[in-house]
């Protein structure tokens, strides 16, 4: 036996989460397996659509004008504009009040913590005070133990970006923080707990402490925006509580990794995913899968490494082969896990979901193979590795398009354009044919595809079960 | 203290077979062992640092990020000592399952709590002391369990607290766990060892000491269940896991431990068993402690071959099935707050408790988050550590408190102590509720 569900989801990303709980209004029994922690801990936490085109203009005022102008390749060509919105609708109903933007088609512009404006689809609740576009005087405040957020420097880009008010900032030291490299949980944890502190010899809570200081520096600005950092279970009760008594709206100001509001994201979509009664298995990778008529196969990285993963066995007909069953490693103990449908969502080059490596041992070999390491579903790339970048930084990287290629329904093709599997789709990083760095369009992909290959995988159970 | 003549003693703790150890053995293959490469893999996301339940709310704790790729790093660079530091680790191994990078950090704290427990750790120190009898539970189980009312009663006493705290820097804040009158193993013997044979369906349980000397009824729950689906239950001879030696960077004494227990359960396996554990650390352990540290002579096979308890029906068995007509009477059991241990969490296996309840009529176990217990086996015992250990395990008290439950479930020892010991619940093993429902619904009068 192995343990059985309906739809299997690999990968707990945003992707991931998105099509589990798409599948999930469609088939009774879904469950999630993923390994390490998503990106999303390091992303900003900000649902991006398109921020700008693939040949980098921008930032675009309304995304949508802008999909329909894409290249076929790109993953929101294959799922189509209709797909986008639905999926943003799906995910403004999990995230409710703690999620913004959603009276709008048009783009949301977020200071960033480099003192940026980002263009942006959704945005938390913490973050809304601060938007660009609003002409309230802001302060910025920053702490000497968080030196990613330069407050003066971010307030001085902001006003060279020419925002529509007055911006100064101003750093303070966190009351009860003394290391340099404390975690940002360590802060979230302090106001959240409201923890005594000692501070000028007696003691206070730590939000009455920092509300003093913060007071002393505030002008006749409306807005004070701190880093990321105010609460993680309760934030909008700390949030609420020092704009009380600091009398002004509060903000958050996104930063980079690793981000308390791309953790609170994921809070939600897993407190989603319980709710939906999708099964969650964490922590643990699958590493392999069988087809209805293979016993066992190699594991896929075994075949890469032994014939350079160009290919496989080609499938018995023009439909491609089933996958019957995926393995589970449980630290050394494998672990059969059935389905009917199979969503990948295992992330791109940074979520390990696609992997590349020297095809030869040989420090002077220039060739590489990418792949993907679970069912080794084709991926395009050049051979040679120095083709892989551009010697620009700032250009056009191939790396960053790496990835699978699939139909419209999201099922991965093989080089010569046939199925992989007739019950795999694949979802989120782990597709080719964008670059989410330069366009700005992470999030949204990842909740699009995530949408239609979980609803797919859904509704193809329910019809195989009808037959 | 006087028993300083004990510490390079070979026959100490844990030593089962002593005639097969050798003295020099300095467990080489962890000191040599190079992870530096795993350290390269190191991007510095953080991750893992936001993870960790001890930076969360220890100022002074430099967190996994430097324990690890940092630390490896920097002892290539220089000639430098491991940072005494890495004692505030609590070993919950949080770190390793948040790595998108395959950092192997586990490892590398392990590997490191050794160097530094070896090289700048005094061994005549009263802490050195402390740890190695905390670490070594197993060898001071068994005068428990000889007198196990006169030892309750000892380890009861305020005045033995006292010297606990003062003398052994053992906190007076907890309760000692208390002996069972009749360890597994006794019982087990006296019932004439397994009522079931079948030469198909075979397990060797890995019982570990806990459930041996202190919970028996959790071990003889994995009996019967197991004896429900027609296994025959094999009981090999064992030590500890080691998992409490790793924690503390006792890496001798928990290799001696691992190679009993590898040669033991290897030949259960040649004998035709799966191995079975009811403890998530034990596991852990066995799965993947020993080979990233050891590699005796079949680790590999072992690890490879062993099994959550629970998990190895739900593959074996249609547990689902069974649970589903299955019903638990009366009020003995009816909902939970079920807490899932970090090494059950790392293990992929902190979904399933819940699942399966909710199949049976009239249970119900209410997840009560992520979070994690904070006494992380010997580590809450410490003195030291005590304070941390019960503000790491607020967000848990009162995570229990809201839920609709006033009882609690677990599948790990000291996650249960410190569940107890926080909020006065009764805590029970997810084994015991799966015994209820299957063995009382199917003959209601077995409980005894
Ligand atoms: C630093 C950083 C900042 C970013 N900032 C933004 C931003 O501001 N806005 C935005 O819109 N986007 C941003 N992004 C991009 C966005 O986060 C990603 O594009 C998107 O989250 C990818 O989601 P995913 O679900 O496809 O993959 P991932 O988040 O990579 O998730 C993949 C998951 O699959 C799991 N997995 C991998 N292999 C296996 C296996 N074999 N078995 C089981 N599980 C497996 C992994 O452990 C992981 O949990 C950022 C990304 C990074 C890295
Ligand atoms: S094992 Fe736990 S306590 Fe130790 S560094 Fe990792 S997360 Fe922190
Ligand atoms: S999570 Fe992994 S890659 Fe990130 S800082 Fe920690 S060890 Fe490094």
């Amino acid at each position: 036996m192995a343990i059985e569900d309906d739809v299997l989801v690999i990968g707990g990303g945003i992707a991931g989460s998105m099509a589990a709980l798409s599948a999930a209004e469609h088939a009774d029994r879904v469950r999630l397996v993923t390994y390490k922690q998503s990106t999303l801990r390091s992303a900003s936490g900000l649902i991006d659509v398109l921020g700008y085109t693939p040949d980098g203009t921008g930032p675009l005022a309304d995304p949508f004008d802008a999909l329909e102008e894409l290249p076929d390749s790109h993953p929101y060509q294959r799922v189509g504009t209709d797909a986008v919105r639905e999926a943003l609708d799906l995910f403004d109903d999990i995230a409710g009040d703690a999620y913004a933007g959603g009276h709008t088609e048009t783009n949301a512009l977020v200071p960033t913590h480099g003192g940026t404006v980002k263009p942006t689809a959704r945005y938390p609740a913490a973050t809304a005070a601060g938007l660009a576009s609003d002409d309230r005087d802001t302060l910025l405040v920053g702490f000497e133990t968080l030196p990613d957020f330069d407050a003066p420097l971010a307030a001085a880009h902001l006003e060279a970006a020419g925002v529509p008010f007055d911006t100064r900032g101003v750093t303070v030291s966190f009351p009860g923080i003394e290391r340099d490299d404390a975690k940002v949980t360590r802060y979230a944890h302090l106001l959240e707990r409201n923890e005594s502190i000692s501070m000028g010899g007696s003691t206070t809570g730590a939000r009455e402490a920092l509300v003093s200081i913060v007071d002393a520096h505030l002008e006749d600005e409306s807005r004070v925006g701190f880093p990321a950092i105010l609460g993680d279970e309760h934030a909008d009760e700390v949030r609420a509580s020092l704009a009380d008594a600091l009398g002004v709206d509060v903000f958050e100001v996104p930063m980079g990794p690793p981000s308390l509001p791309g953790m609170r994201l994921e809070d939600l979509l897993y407190d989603a995913l319980g709710d939906a009664g999708v099964r969650v298995t964490s922590g643990v990778p699958v590493i392999d899968y069988e087809t209805a008529n293979s016993a066992t196969s190699e594991t896929a990285s075994d075949a890469v490494a032994a014939d350079g993963g160009s290919d496989r066995e080609t499938p018995d007909d023009g439909d491609g082969e089933r996958i019957d069953r995926v393995i589970v490693d449980r630290n050394g103990t494998m672990i059969p896990h059935h389905a009917e449908q199979y969503v990948l969502a295992t992330g791109g080059l940074i979520g390990k979901g696609v992997r590349s490596e020297r095809a030869d041992e040989s420090e002077t070999d220039a060739t590489g193979v990418v792949f993907e390491p679970i069912f080794d579903c084709h991926v395009p790339h050049a051979t040679d590795r120095y083709d892989w970048f551009v010697e620009d930084a700032f250009g056009e990287q191939p790396f960053a398009r790496f990835g699978l290629e699939t139909d419209q329904e999201l099922r991965p093709l093989q080089a010569d354009g046939t199925l992989e599997f007739v019950n795999l789709r694949a979802a989120g990083a782990v597709l080719g044919g964008y670059d989410f760095a330069a366009e700005k369009s992470g999030a949204g992909v990842s909740l699009a595809t995530g949408y239609v290959a979980g609803k797919q995988a859904g509704t193809q159970v329910g019809e195989e079960a009808g037959k | 203290m006087s028993d300083a003549e004990q510490p390079t003693d070979d026959h100490g703790p844990g030593t089962e077979s002593d005639d097969e150890f050798e003295p020099i053995q300095v467990f080489p293959e962890a000191e040599d062992m190079d992870l530096r490469p795993g350290a390269d893999n190191c991007y510095k996301c953080s991750t893992c640092d936001t993870n960790c339940p001890v930076a969360e709310v220890d100022d002074e704790f430099p967190g996994p990020k430097f324990q690890g790729p940092e630390q490896w790093r920097l002892k290539r660079q220089e000639d430098q000592d491991i940072d005494d530091s890495v004692m505030k680790c609590s070993n919950c191994m949080r770190c390793d399952s948040a790595c998108p990078s395959e950092v192997p950090l586990s490892q590398m704290h392990n590997t490191a709590r050794g160097e530094y427990v070896e090289e700048n750790m005094s061994k005549l120190s009263r802490e050195y002391w402390r740890n190695r009898m905390l670490a070594n539970y197993r060898t001071l189980a068994p005068l428990g369990a000889m007198f196990p009312r006169t030892a309750n009663f000892v380890t009861g006493l305020s005045v033995t607290k006292w010297l606990g705290e003062k003398v052994m820097g053992i906190t007076s804040e907890r309760e000692l766990p208390e002996f069972a009158t009749e360890t597994f193993r006794e019982w087990w013997t006296k019932r004439g060892g397994a009522q079931v044979e079948n030469p198909d369906k075979r397990i060797a349980y890995f019982h570990g000491c806990y459930a041996n000397y202190n919970t028996p009824e959790v071990a003889k729950a994995l009996v019967g269940v197991y004896e429900h689906f027609g296994y025959e239950v094999m009981v090999p001879d064992q030590s500890c896991s080691g998992t409490p030696m790793f924690a503390n960077g006792m890496l001798e004494d928990a290799r001696r431990a691992a190679e009993t227990n590898v040669s033991e359960l290897a030949a259960a396996i040649d004998e035709g068993a799966d191995i079975i554990a009811s403890c998530s650390s034990c596991s852990m352990s066995i799965r993947q402690e020993y080979p990233e540290l050891f590699d005796f002579e079949g680790t590999e096979d072992v690890a490879s071959n062993t099994w959550d308890a629970v998990e190895y029906l739900r593959v074996h068995e249609d547990l689902e099935a069974a649970l589903a007509d299955a019903a638990v009477d009366g009020d003995r059991f009816e909902d939970f707050a079920y807490h899932a241990p970090c090494h059950a969490r790392n293990q992929g296996l902190d979904g399933q408790t819940v699942e399966l309840l909710e199949l049976i009529d009239g249970v119900d176990a209410h997840d009560v988050g992520d979070s994690c217990s904070g006494i992380s086996g010997t580590y809450g015992w410490k003195e030291e550590n005590y304070e941390t250990s019960m503000k790491i395990g607020e967000e848990m008290f009162e995570h229990m408190e809201h839920a609709d439950a006033e009882q609690g479930l677990t599948e790990c020892p000291t996650c249960s102590m410190q569940m107890g010991h926080g909020t006065g619940y009764e805590i029970t093993h997810t084994l015991e509720v799966l015994a209820a429902a299957l063995l009382e619904s199917d003959a209601p009068s077995s409980a005894d």
